[in-house]
């Protein structure tokens, strides 16, 4: 069934029969997923043992130069005539240990409790006044040990380097060859080891505003860091999984709130995806029709508006769109309407002016990615479709779209991901508004994202926000899975033609 | 789509429906273009606010414009337009240079770990942004950067190099063979990367550096955190969103309209200039999967 009859299949069809037989495997694919993780984890395990090994080994066989290095960093490569690379070692050495006796240690011998003592008074007899004594703040202890522990890591590599580089010369010198100088070493950063010279400062960058952001706030959705538990004046600490149950079933208000705001983003982003791409591909077929003039002229006029910036059009939108907005005046005006019509106050049209105004921002960007690809389909398929009587309508759903499914997927899935999260449109012209009772510090139009980002930046109420970003974080990654799955690679696209 | 008979003659069946489509993209045009217009529209206004009972303004004026350079004890535009400029270029320069290690790093140079290192850089990409951006604060608000533009070119460059995938797919096709030429001639990676690769690569500079200059002069989350109530160093985005709060907008109304037109006429040239280089960027990254 695989083989043959697939080539008589149209498009849609195979499609849907992929998007069917992907369904089938998942059982599959998970199992898979796990195997390889079960694989991942062996080897990860392999690596340390062979570390160690070779750790050990490097020990015993080394000479006293090497076997002092495991002690004082640095000390080996001075001795095997590498006296900068040594230097720099010891460097790294001291550095650490002083910044752990400094700063770092104060921090992480909290880790467990997240701090202890809050800030309290103390009455100074001499100045005969009251004194604020300085507690723990949890936050700092939270974020400078997730600091210490990443920086720990990363000496604790170069601490294995410092010993490899040791064993390294000394086997040059056993071998009665020189060991490479510090200007050799400086060289090959800019050829062999050209990646090292790259990637450094992207990498640091990266740990510095991604990575250990993010491993902070996954941390702080197993605390308590609300609005009730500001440090220094109250301190937080962990709670297991106390939110994530809060959110899904425990507590009335959050978990209906979430349950509601995630059912409302999804629909946005099914909406705001299909409504876009659907449109914004019939425009891009309108403007390139056969025949039709000033091409150039229609697609300028477009793609003017998606050069505006956002928080100009949706700004503006938004007061356009207002109750006493001019829109609301001009219809009443012409007489169409006696009051003004609630665009943006009544949960529900609210919900369908959101949709609509997202055409307006996204139809044109639709339009200006898709035009190359609806050029790249084969001229044949249509001249087909013409010669056995199709009409527009039909050429458009059993052509166009089943070819341009086909070919962007991808696009597609990262269109769904990027209004899953889109925050500007949202907030914006609405700021989530109106605002409903049943819910938790959210309105009707709230998506996820921006109930994230008020009960951030207004409720504080940093544990939920977290636990939402995570949940956000889960969504993305499963339909990014999906894309990947689901994607047709360049090897399976003559399958099409 | 235009419904004809099927009795009709050819040529005439073609016409009515080009009549049909011209008609349509007519109509789109003027409901795409007619806030756009009503914008330019509001910032010569000379009556003060929002809303009216009435559609067209009474009169008109080049205050609004004038105003913003002029009275700026409140909302300081002159000074917020200039550092959203310098933010912009340093970012733009940052980021790309960034952006083209990084994806040069993944695509020609072969090391240890680097799917690893490259399937970690995609995870993190699916974080939602401002999730971190507290965290990001009190780390910037640690070292001292905390409401200064500095801060905001780190992280608005570290964040557009996340998205290196274009990029690197951009490399991936040119062919490996002019690389081992050069080799062969005795360059180092470096000299590859500089002469041979980066000449080669022009529309995908061109697209990151446009990308990354135009973020700063749209993004609006990660300035309001940041800055707080520093408004010396506000950028554009914050600022204007400043003048349409309750207690400002009657003032301010017609000046953030004007504001907004200056903003937007560089922008949009920029972007229809450059438009060619955008679809390559996006199109190339999306439809390779």
């Amino acid at each position: 069934m695989k083989t043959t009859e697939q080539f008589t299949w149209n498009p849609l069809h195979k499609f849907v029969w992929r998007v069917w037989q992907f369904i089938l495997h998942i059982p599959e694919k998970v199992a898979k997923g796990f195997k390889a993780l079960g694989g991942i984890l062996l080897q990860f395990i392999c690596s340390v043992r062979d570390a160690v090994v070779n750790f050990g080994r490097m020990f015993v066989d080394g000479d006293i130069w090497t076997k002092l290095s495991y002690l004082i960093m640095g000390i080996g490569c001075a001795a095997h005539k590498q006296i900068v690379k040594g230097l720099l070692y010891l460097g790294v050495q001291v550095g650490a240990v002083w910044y752990m006796i400094s700063f770092g240690w104060q921090y992480l011998k909290h880790i467990t409790t997240l701090g202890t003592a809050t800030k309290y008074q103390v009455w100074d007899e001499a100045a005969q006044i009251y004194r604020y004594v300085q507690g723990d703040n949890s936050m700092l202890i939270l974020l400078y040990s997730v600091m210490s522990i990443i920086l720990l890591l990363v000496a604790l590599g170069l601490y294995f380097s410092n010993i490899k580089a040791s064993y390294k010369a000394e086997l040059c010198i056993r071998e009665g060859k020189k060991p490479s100088t510090i200007i050799e070493d400086c060289k090959a950063l800019f050829d062999q080891k050209f990646h090292v010279t790259l990637l450094t400062v992207p990498t640091v960058s990266a740990f510095a505003f991604v990575i250990l952001p993010i491993i902070f706030m996954v941390l702080i959705a197993f605390t308590n860091y609300d609005k009730n538990h500001q440090p220094p004046g109250n301190l937080f600490t962990w709670v297991g999984f106390e939110n994530f149950a809060n959110m899904i079933w425990n507590d009335p208000v959050k978990s209906k709130t979430f349950s509601s705001l995630t059912g409302w983003t999804f629909i946005w982003a099914f909406f705001a995806t299909f409504t876009n791409y659907i449109f914004g591909m019939l425009l891009a077929i309108m403007i390139n029709k056969q025949g039709i003039k000033l091409k150039k002229l229609w697609r300028t006029i477009f793609v003017t508006t998606i050069a505006v910036p956002q928080f100009v059009s949706l700004l503006l939108m938004s007061k356009l769109l207002g109750d006493q907005g001019s829109v609301n005046v001009l219809l009443q005006q012409i007489g169409w309407i006696d009051k003004p019509i609630q665009f943006l106050t009544n949960g529900t049209i609210a919900k369908v002016t959101v949709i609509i105004v997202n055409m307006w921002v996204g139809i044109p960007y639709t339009m200006l990615t898709t035009t190359g690809i609806l050029m790249n389909i084969p001229k044949e398929l249509y001249e087909s479709a013409r010669i056995d009587g199709a009409g527009p309508f039909k050429t458009f759903t059993r052509i166009t779209l089943p070819y341009m499914l086909f070919v962007t997927t991808p696009y597609l899935i990262t269109q769904f991901i990027g209004n899953f999260n889109n925050f500007n449109v949202i907030y914006l012209l609405t700021q989530g508004n109106p605002l409903s009772l049943d819910y938790y510090q959210a309105g009707q139009t709230d998506l996820l994202v921006t109930w994230l980002y008020k009960l951030t930046v207004n409720q504080q109420d940093y544990n939920f926000a977290s636990t939402i970003g995570i949940m956000v974080f889960i969504v993305s990654a499963v339909f990014a899975l999906i894309s990947y799955n689901i994607s047709p690679s360049a090897k399976r696209e003559e399958e099409f033609q | 789509m235009k419904k004809t008979k099927k009795t009709g003659s050819m040529k005439l069946r073609t016409r009515l429906a080009n009549g049909g489509i011209y008609a349509l993209l007519t109509t789109m045009s003027i409901i795409w273009l007619l806030p756009l217009a009503w914008l330019v529209l509001m910032s010569f206004k000379a009556e003060k606010g929002a809303w009216h009972d009435y559609v067209m303004p009474k009169g008109y004026t080049f205050d609004n414009y004038i105003a913003l350079f002029t009275e700026t004890d409140l909302f300081n535009y002159p000074r917020w337009f200039m550092n959203t400029l310098i933010v912009a270029i340093c970012t733009c320069i940052l980021s790309t240079l960034l952006l083209l290690m990084i994806s040069y790093a993944f695509s020609r140079l072969r090391f240890p770990s680097r799917r690893k290192i490259m399937n970690v850089g995609l995870i993190l990409g699916m974080f939602p942004g401002f999730m971190t951006m507290i965290a990001v604060y009190h780390i910037l608000k640690a070292v001292g950067l905390d409401q200064s533009l500095v801060s905001l070119v780190l992280v608005y460059s570290t964040g557009g190099a996340l998205n290196y995938f274009i990029a690197k797919g951009f490399f991936d096709t040119i062919p490996k063979s002019l690389d081992e030429a050069a080799m062969l001639d005795g360059a180092t990676k470096n000299d590859i990367f500089w002469k041979i690769t980066l000449p080669l690569s022009k529309p995908i500079v061109i697209y990151t550096a446009l990308t990354s200059f135009i973020a700063p002069w749209v993004d609006f989350i990660f300035v309001s955190v940041i800055m707080k109530d520093n408004y010396q160093n506000y950028t554009l985005a914050v600022g204007l969103y400043r003048m349409l709060e309750r207690e400002n907008i009657f003032e301010w109304f017609t000046r953030f309209c004007a504001g907004a037109v200056i903003v937007a006429i560089p922008i949009t040239i920029l972007f229809i200039k450059m438009q060619k280089y955008y679809v390559e960027g996006v199109t190339g990254g999306a439809t390779k999967g």
